[in-house]
């Protein structure tokens, strides 16, 4: 009886009852009514997700939301000033915009602005795809002194992230600084504090990036990594990158690039990993040249025990280091050795992995810092296979904090399929109609709350850009939340 | 928005003002490290800025007709294929997009991505391309679904020799069926 009517109710609607056919309800005869998703976060993930739900379905409608007036997450604010060809991709993340079927909310903040629950109730998909906007914490003695701080804080302050402009970094007084980590953020992070400030002012830096670089007196730069050369995190490019910065002097330990059995199987099985280990070996034996008065030095095996004060108790002055070595096999473990030494340091930036935040309502593994999930469908717990019914996570929420922009490409296309057989199943929605951008726009009206359109953002983007061709910038970003949203949002009081 | 032929050029010229100091990029094939003056160093214009240069300006339809074309067939992940004619002298990303190939190709030709990975299906084809830079290399290390006949298909530029190769596009989802279970919804 139950199946009966449903059948009707889905004839009512001009639907086709799943099981009665066996086409896939791709076609909007088929569904007989818009798709609506909304999808939080518009970095890589949410873009690679928005692109793909667009082309599979095409009665499908996608808002994504932002809480910053600008888009396009760590693309903007994450990839370094200096590769400006890995931002390219913007290009393909606004014609996505651009689609008459996506609209983009900047300025609208999951949990403040807008509850997952009240997304859920008007939309039949919601896609989670925020990334991972914390830290890792070392969880040493010292971890909060003056002068420490995470690398993505020191990232969205050269990029010009409206939540990092105030960081409290001085380089005036210090002239060595110690990066824990040797992914390739850590690189980052040693490469722009390194590289000349007359390279950099040519980019997209932050101004009140480039202008504390330019009184830096940070000489020194250790990268510190509880292993080895083999197991090292970052890849070849950045590694290339760094390995030739101009004026730089580059400091290994040839010791640190003995290989054990057990080494050359892993370099074995990894192309990357070989490839890394190779750049290290040629550097380690490339001849000195004279006139590099900064120096970037490769510290292997070392694990941070404590970061020590200064006198005055609240200024970090070095890094108490205990060495570390591998043993055993399949898989090998990390020991300390008992052998500790120290560096002595001004400032020190943590490199050890970002971390995403749970919003209410939402199922979280606290250990991983991930959202619980099943090929991309949420999962009502840990412990459980049951799962949300129309809620998704995409990108860093979902697989943790690792890969690159293209990663997500991938990503993306497994969640879409996901969403896809949800939809073929009429598992999302239950043939009902809900609400979508209709909603969620009186949501945010009764809340007095206004958005940025994609429109809005171009505006934005048109001043940045104008701003950056004074200076010889390919933009100015605008780093001030009220001055972008006074631009972000200019047309809308008309 | 895309950006100007103008603007992708200076795009151009300053990575490579940034990005070209090192003799490590550009030593791969010897054996020894060598001395070098950073100075005196100016390696070839990056291969994805002439190919910029080329598609955002405007070239006379006549001049792409008068050129010799080969044959080329891309195969999908489900097995479909789309056979095309390439001007000799366009790189396999752009044929792709002139011909509505699904090739995704992020940033565009800059050797930033890995996105337009394809792999040869002849391997007596894959031979006859020029070895792949470390730049590329660097790329393909991070490709998903690498194989012995990777290449990046913004690198691999339309000769005679390449005439009838066939070039699938890798499957960019995993194999994620479990037993065809799918749990149920909450």
């Amino acid at each position: 009886m139950k199946v009966l009517a449903m059948a009707r109710r889905a004839s009512r609607l001009g639907l086709r009852f799943p099981g009665r056919s066996r086409d896939l309800c791709t076609g909007s005869d088929d569904f007989g009514m818009p798709l609506h998703v909304c999808v939080v976060g518009s970095g890589p993930a949410g873009f690679y997700v928005a692109k793909k739900l667009l082309k599979r379905f095409d009665f499908a409608r996608v808002d994504i939301l932002e809480r910053l007036p600008a888009p396009f997450g760590l693309v903007r604010s994450g990839v370094a000033p200096d590769h400006p060809e890995t931002k390219v991709v913007i290009n393909q993340f606004s014609r996505t915009a651009e689609d008459e079927r996506c609209r983009f909310f900047g300025n609208v903040c999951l949990g403040t602005d807008v509850s997952l629950e009240e997304l859920r109730k008007n939309y039949h998909v919601v896609v989670l795809a925020y990334g991972a906007e914390s830290d890792h914490r070392l969880g040493i003695p010292g971890e909060d002194l003056e002068g420490v701080f995470s690398a993505r804080q020191f990232v969205w302050w050269y990029n010009g992230h409206p939540d990092g402009k105030d960081l409290p970094i001085n380089l005036n007084d210090v002239e060595t600084a110690v990066v824990l980590g040797q992914g390739n953020v850590a690189l980052d992070v040693a490469r722009i504090l390194l590289r000349s400030p007359s390279e950099l002012s040519s980019t997209d830096i932050a101004e009140h990036a480039v202008k504390a670089l330019r009184t830096s007196r940070i000489r020194k730069v250790y990268v510190v990594g509880r292993r080895g050369p083999v197991q090292a995190a970052c890849t070849a490019k950045e590694l290339r990158e760094i390995l030739g910065l101009k004026g730089v002097e580059i400091v290994i330990n040839e010791a640190d690039l003995q290989t054990t059995d057990c080494d050359l199987e892993e370099l074995q099985s990894s192309r990357i990993h070989k490839r890394v280990f190779d750049l290290f070996c040629k550097s380690a034996t490339f001849t000195k040249c004279a006139g590099r008065d900064k120096q970037l030095q490769f510290v292997f095996f070392r694990a941070p025990v404590s970061l020590l004060a200064a006198e005055d108790g609240i200024h970090v002055r070095g890094v108490h280091l205990q060495k570390t070595r591998l043993e055993g096999s399949h898989p090998r473990k990390l020991v300390g050795t008992g052998e500790f030494e120290e560096l002595d340091c001004g400032l020190v930036l943590k490199s050890i992995g970002y971390k995403s935040l749970p919003v209410p309502d939402l199922p979280f593994d606290h250990k991983k810092g991930v959202v619980p999930n099943y090929f991309g469908r949420v999962r009502s717990s840990d412990a459980t296979n049951e799962t949300e019914r129309g809620l998704y996570v995409a990108g860093w929420l979902k697989r943790g904090p690792t890969g690159i922009i293209g990663t997500n490409e991938v990503c993306a296309q497994e969640v879409v399929t996901s969403i896809e057989e949800d939809v073929n199943r009429a598992v999302v929605s239950n043939l009902k109609e809900v609400p979508g951008s209709v909603g969620l726009e009186s949501i945010l009206s009764e809340k007095n709350k206004r958005y940025i359109t994609f429109e809005g953002w171009e505006r934005l983007n048109e001043t940045e850009m104008e701003k950056g061709a004074v200076k010889g910038k390919p933009r100015e970003k605008i780093v001030g939340i009220d001055e972008a949203l006074a631009i972000g949002l200019a047309k809308e009081k008309e | 928005m895309s950006l100007s032929a103008a603007a992708r050029r200076s795009l151009a010229q300053r990575c490579s003002h940034l990005r070209r100091e090192s003799p490590l990029l550009w030593c791969h094939r010897s054996s020894a490290p060598q001395e070098h003056d950073l100075g005196s160093r100016r390696p070839p214009q990056p291969w994805s800025s002439r190919l910029r240069s080329r598609a955002f300006s405007s070239p006379s339809a006549a001049s792409e007709q008068d050129k010799p074309k080969i044959s080329v067939t891309f195969v999908d992940k489900n097995g479909s294929e789309k056979s095309i004619q390439v001007p000799v002298g366009m790189s396999m990303l752009e044929a792709a997009h002139e011909n509505e190939i699904e090739l995704e190709g992020a940033c565009e030709g800059s050797l930033a991505c890995s996105t337009c990975h394809v792999i040869f299906m002849d391997e007596e084809l894959y031979q006859k391309l020029p070895e792949p830079s470390d730049e590329e290399n660097d790329m393909l290390d991070l490709a998903f679904g690498l194989t012995e006949t990777s290449r990046l298909g913004c690198q691999i530029i339309a000769k005679p020799e390449l005439d009838g190769m066939r070039l699938a596009l890798p499957p960019a989802t995993r194999n994620f069926a479990v037993d065809g279970h799918v749990p149920k919804p909450h």
